[in-house]
């Protein structure tokens, strides 16, 4: 399998300039958004029961990062959220860690000792993170910083600005210098905030941008504007990382982050990855939920699978 | 697709209906016996078990039944609008209520999945009573004159791919404009009807109104040359459609009939890809592909053929085949083993021909009559399976260079009942659709249905239109 | 030389209108057409079933153009046929009294009707679309537009006895909406319709669009309505004995459109049944959906 740099390189007439890159974006296939959300819809119609229902909560527990992004963050929340991710349900220690737990980068050092030796990660958004509106040299020390500190993925944020104006060539360059930062060091995942660029055509389009640029994941949201993850963006970018990987060999991992609060909708996230890119991607390794209340939900559905009494919030941890 | 994530079985509860061993048929408001007798079995085609023994209605039992309609009609129509519209409000509304039970129904007689009866036939349904209860006292206002009035009795023979659809459609509108109806099911898929039956007794609805009249192709050629009948609304075959064409020769009978198709789907360079293999997947899989305005021709840009024709077939290795009453199942059973024949013969004789058949690899029930999604590339104008009718799941792959080229194939067919156009282009789409010789062309969607929306083809797809506005005229005097 | 010699008058050879041409039949038979008292008027060409073959062959490569054509330029071109009508009145006049046994006031009355048919026709080609059709209020979201469209070549059998009005009156709906047509005149009073093709020549209507054939309804008529490239039948003139039953069987053979024979004066005003009924409703549908992918909000 190529590595990322020679898919980049795969890329090199596609991305020498901005109109090259224009052209490239702008010829990828359209998006029907009413078809696109047609079989979103669709496939969330799936009724997944008992056997398969234990497998997806099992499986969706794993695939969380979990997520706190406030203001009011301290160490000691910070380290509530670190035992909560390496140890979900104290009651059944069977219950699977989530993959991280996703912090601002002045948090990752109290991150990273709390999971320490756990195999829980630890991710940090970065780049100005959520607006992303600082020069390129303020989001590499930011993006530093959280290395430095022990980070294990940072979440980077894409300019939005320049992508509706049209400098494309830019937002290319931004990933790729961050994604230089990362080098070996750090996973990237790169965050379009898809509810800012509004159209299923500019998805597909900062997707494909993104893979060209360096992503190990793309992301929809940073949980912080009012529509987030979706069904029908994720099944796009579900869409985006196939044909990547079909073109180029590469695979890519996507990431919905914000609004899915429930087991629910979060086994429609995982039907969506099984029947669009299928059981390669269903592995936190490729698939990630960025979320916090999720957490809850799913442990309160497995404990009801696991002794067939309904759960209630007081048996579950409020960190 | 083999996976880690395998779905558990999802069955929908069959204890929601209660079928019952035996159906007489509906005739005046009561149900009786055959005159002479006859029965037949209806099966469930997932499981060739045998759900019920259905009275089979003879010549006699026409007569009977259209002298009721006859005696019913001199009330019905003269009834003020307002009261017919309500009568039917309330058969919707019943529709409505027992929709679960009634999706469990059909997917039990007919084979289809109930992911579908629950989410289109039921909902498409209620909605056409719904839509025609309206008209019920609004046609002075239908552009059909001042007070249009009904024709008198219609007979109605419908087919077994959508029963309880196809019912709506033939009775929702004949009884909004005064009309009364005897209607034939078809033999494989009686039950829907008889249950409706029940819904119209329910509902209050006068005696006679409404007649059901289960039995064979005789019973419904007995009902289309019975003197006293008006109207002859049909849905089926292009044959029997002819047939009917000629038997109503020289009479004042007013005629409607929905017939065959070889819908094009036609897939440009600049579509969007990813839902347009969705289109082409519902409109050929959508119930099995017995649908008459399937899209059972792929007419693809050759620049992107192989790229297309990659994305299909790997989604069609993701569509879920088996228990019709499994919530995750996509493909259900085909509805008899007559038609399954039918489609194997066709599937042989297309192979025979050379072209290049491609089956999705899914794991096929020993019991109930069934066929997998199957697609043929390499198929020209020339082969039998891209000119005949299949009525199953079964693509017929053709390329095409230009525009013009693509119209002048989706037109080279003695059909002309559908039609779809992808592309991201909209002049495109507005000057394809314009050439198209199709009564319904979907632009960048496949299989949509509304009852505002009139249905119907040109040429050997039949003629008239069902559905909306235009839906009226088939059973008004104008 | 008190008498002057008496002018020998120029006999017109009446000849079909077909493909835009003015054949004779391909048969070489003719057939007398005398006037309603028995007096000879005119041989007229008795055509064959290949005749009609050439109609239709003409009438087919005629429908795209003129399907095409944009309603507005129908209606100019039907509006045309009028004005060229208007010009030759007298003509008409002559012909009609003379097949319909008419006086000349009243044979002037039914060439003026038939001229103010054409108008009347010419005014629905740009209207008929917004009268029969229209948007779809589907329950979801897409566009739905119902629009009507020609059906395609239609065989007209014209009326046996109303030879001039009749005649404008059924083929002016047929073409008005975009088909063609081949005409079988009427076969006692064809005088009339091979006059109108002449008109039709002249009236900037493509040619092929309208072919005019004289001779039998039931010697033409089973091969046109088994014909599988005519896509509807009007069967107003087809009274004599069981053919409208017999061509109606025949016409089933590839499911033509079939307009019964029924009492109709052509006095009164039409409706728009004669177009309807050659008129095929087609309904489109686009998503619509909606503008951002944030949600069904906006």
């Amino acid at each position: 399998m190529p590595t990322t740099a020679s898919a980049a390189s795969a890329f090199a007439d596609v991305t020498a300039s901005d109109g090259a890159l224009r052209r490239f974006l702008h010829g990828l296939p359209g998006v029907d958004a009413v078809g696109l959300e047609a079989r979103a819809a669709s496939l969330g119609t799936r009724s997944i029961k008992t056997t398969a229902k234990a497998y997806a909560i099992d499986l969706a527990i794993s695939m969380i990062d979990l997520t706190t992004l406030e203001g009011a963050d301290t160490p000691g929340k910070v380290r509530a959220l670190a035992a909560k991710a390496v140890n979900p349900d104290p009651t059944d220690r069977t219950t699977p860690t989530t993959a991280a737990v996703c912090v601002y980068p002045d948090m990752v050092a109290t991150a990273k000792a709390a999971v320490a030796g756990t195999g829980v990660k630890v991710a940090s958004v970065a780049t100005a993170f959520p607006a992303g509106r600082a020069a390129l040299p303020v989001k590499l020390a930011d993006t530093a910083d959280a290395i430095a500190a022990g980070a294990d993925e940072i979440d980077m944020v894409i300019d939005r600005g320049a992508f509706l104006a049209g400098h494309y060539l830019k937002v290319y360059e931004q990933i790729a210098a961050i994604k230089a930062e990362c080098g070996d060091r750090a996973r990237l995942k790169v965050i379009f905030e898809t509810g800012e660029l509004s159209t299923y055509d500019n998805i597909r389009r900062a997707s494909w941008l993104g893979m060209m640029a360096g992503a190990d994941f793309i992301k929809t949201s940073t949980g912080k504007v009012a529509v987030n993850a979706t069904p029908a963006n994720t099944l796009l970018m579900l869409e985006a990382v196939r044909d990547f990987r079909a073109q180029t060999g590469v695979q890519i991992g996507v990431k919905p982050a914000g609004g899915i609060r429930n087991t629910k909708e979060a086994i429609k996230f995982l039907v969506l990855v099984n029947e669009t890119v299928g059981e390669e991607w269903l592995d936190n390794h490729w698939f990630r939920f960025g979320a916090s209340s999720l957490l809850n939900d799913l442990l309160m559905q497995r404990q009801k699978l696991a002794t067939g009494r309904y759960s209630g919030p007081d048996y579950v941890t409020v960190d | 697709m083999a996976s880690a994530f395998e779905y558990a079985p999802a069955p929908e509860s069959r204890s929601v209906v209660d079928i019952a061993p035996s159906y007489g048929l509906f005739i005046d408001g009561e149900f009786v016996e055959a005159a002479d007798g006859k029965v037949f079995k209806t099966v469930s085609p997932s499981s060739e078990e045998v759900l019920s023994e259905i009275a089979q209605a003879g010549a006699e039992d026409v007569d009977r039944a259209v002298k009721a309609a006859r005696k019913a009609f001199e009330k019905w129509s003269a009834l003020p609008g307002s009261e017919r519209a309500k009568y039917l409000f309330r058969i919707a509304r019943i529709i409505q209520e027992r929709s679960r039970e009634l999706a469990v129904l059909e997917t039990l007689d007919n084979g289809k999945p109930i992911k579908e009866t629950r989410d289109a036939d039921l909902p498409l349904v209620a909605a056409h009573f719904f839509y025609y209860a309206g008209w019920a006292d609004k046609l002075d206002h239908a552009g059909y004159g001042a007070n249009p009035r009904p024709l008198g009795v219609a007979g109605q023979v419908i087919p077994w791919n959508f029963p309880l659809l196809m019912l709506a459609w033939k009775i929702a509108p004949a009884l909004a404009t005064g009309n009364t109806v005897v209607l034939k099911p078809a033999e494989t898929t009686p039950l829907s009807a008889l249950f409706f039956a029940d819904i119209c007794r329910q509902a209050g609805l006068p005696k006679g109104v409404v007649n059901i009249l289960p039995g064979y192709g005789e019973t419904g050629a007995a009902l289309v040359a019975h003197p006293d009948v008006n109207k002859v609304a049909f849905t089926g075959s292009t044959a029997v459609g002819k047939a009917i064409a000629r038997s109503v020769a020289g009479t004042d009978k007013k005629v409607t009939l929905e017939l065959g198709g070889k819908g094009a789907n036609i897939v440009f360079d600049d579509a969007p890809i990813d839902q347009a293999v969705e289109g082409i997947v519902n409109g050929i899989f959508f119930n099995q592909g017995q649908v008459c305005c399937a899209g059972s021709r792929l007419l693809v840009q050759e620049s992107i053929q192989d790229e297309l024709l990659d994305s299909l077939k790997r989604r069609l290795n993701t569509l879920r085949l088996g228990d019709p009453l499994d919530k995750n199942t996509d493909i259900g059973a085909i509805n008899s083993s007559e038609q399954l024949a039918r489609i194997t013969s066709l599937v042989e004789q297309g192979e025979a021909e050379g072209a290049e058949r491609w089956t999705a690899s899914c794991e096929i029930p020993s019991a109930g009559y069934w066929f997998a999604p199957t697609l043929f590339t390499n198929v020209t104008q020339a082969h039998r399976i891209a000119r005949d009718e299949i009525f199953g799941p079964v693509l017929s792959v053709l390329s095409f260079r230009t525009p013009d080229e693509a119209v002048a194939k989706a037109n080279n067919s003695q059909y002309g009942l559908s039609a779809g156009i992808w592309t991201e282009k909209g002049s495109r789409i507005l000057a394809v659709a314009s050439k198209l010789r199709a009564g319904v062309v979907w632009a960048n969607t496949f299989n949509k249905f509304d009852p505002t929306s009139p249905f119907g083809g040109y040429k050997e797809s039949g003629f008239g239109r069902e559905g909306g506005r235009h839906g009226l005229e088939a059973y008004l005097d104008v | 030389m008190s008498e002057s010699a008496t002018r020998l008058s120029v006999f017109k050879t009446y000849k079909l209108y077909v493909g835009g041409k003015f054949p004779r039949s391909e048969s070489g038979r003719v057939y007398e057409v005398t006037d309603s008292k028995g007096k000879w008027l005119a041989n007229a060409p008795l055509s064959s079933r290949k005749d009609a073959r050439d109609a239709v062959v003409a009438a087919r490569k005629a429908f795209g153009g003129w399907a095409g054509a944009t309603a507005y330029n129908r209606g100019q071109i039907l509006y045309r046929v009028a004005e060229m009508l208007e010009g030759r009145k007298g003509q008409f006049v002559h012909e009609v009294a003379d097949a319909e046994g008419l006086s000349k006031s009243k044979a002037a009355a039914v060439v003026d009707a038939a001229i103010d048919r054409w108008v009347w026709y010419a005014g629905w080609t740009d209207k008929i679309a917004q009268v029969v059709g229209g948007a779809n209020p589907v329950a979801g979201p897409y566009f739905n537009l119902s629009s009507p469209e020609p059906t395609g070549v239609v065989t007209v059998v014209a009326p046996q006895d109303s030879s001039f009005l009749g005649l404008v009156s059924v083929i002016a709906p047929v073409i008005a909406t975009g088909n063609t047509a081949v005409v079988i005149a009427s076969e006692k009073s064809p005088l009339p319709a091979l006059s109108l093709g002449e008109v039709l020549a002249t009236s900037d209507l493509p040619g092929g669009v309208v072919n005019i054939l004289s001779g039998k309804a039931a010697e033409m008529g089973p091969h046109l309505a088994a014909h599988q490239d005519v896509n509807a039948i009007d069967l107003t003139g087809a009274t004599e004995g069981d053919l409208a039953r017999e061509l109606e069987i025949a016409a089933a053979d590839n499911l033509k459109r079939v307009l019964r024979p029924r009492p109709e004066d052509f006095n009164e005003s039409p409706g728009t049944d004669r177009m309807t009924a050659f008129l095929e409703t087609k309904t489109v549908w686009h998503p619509t959906g909606s503008l951002g992918a944030s949600g069904s909000s906006y």
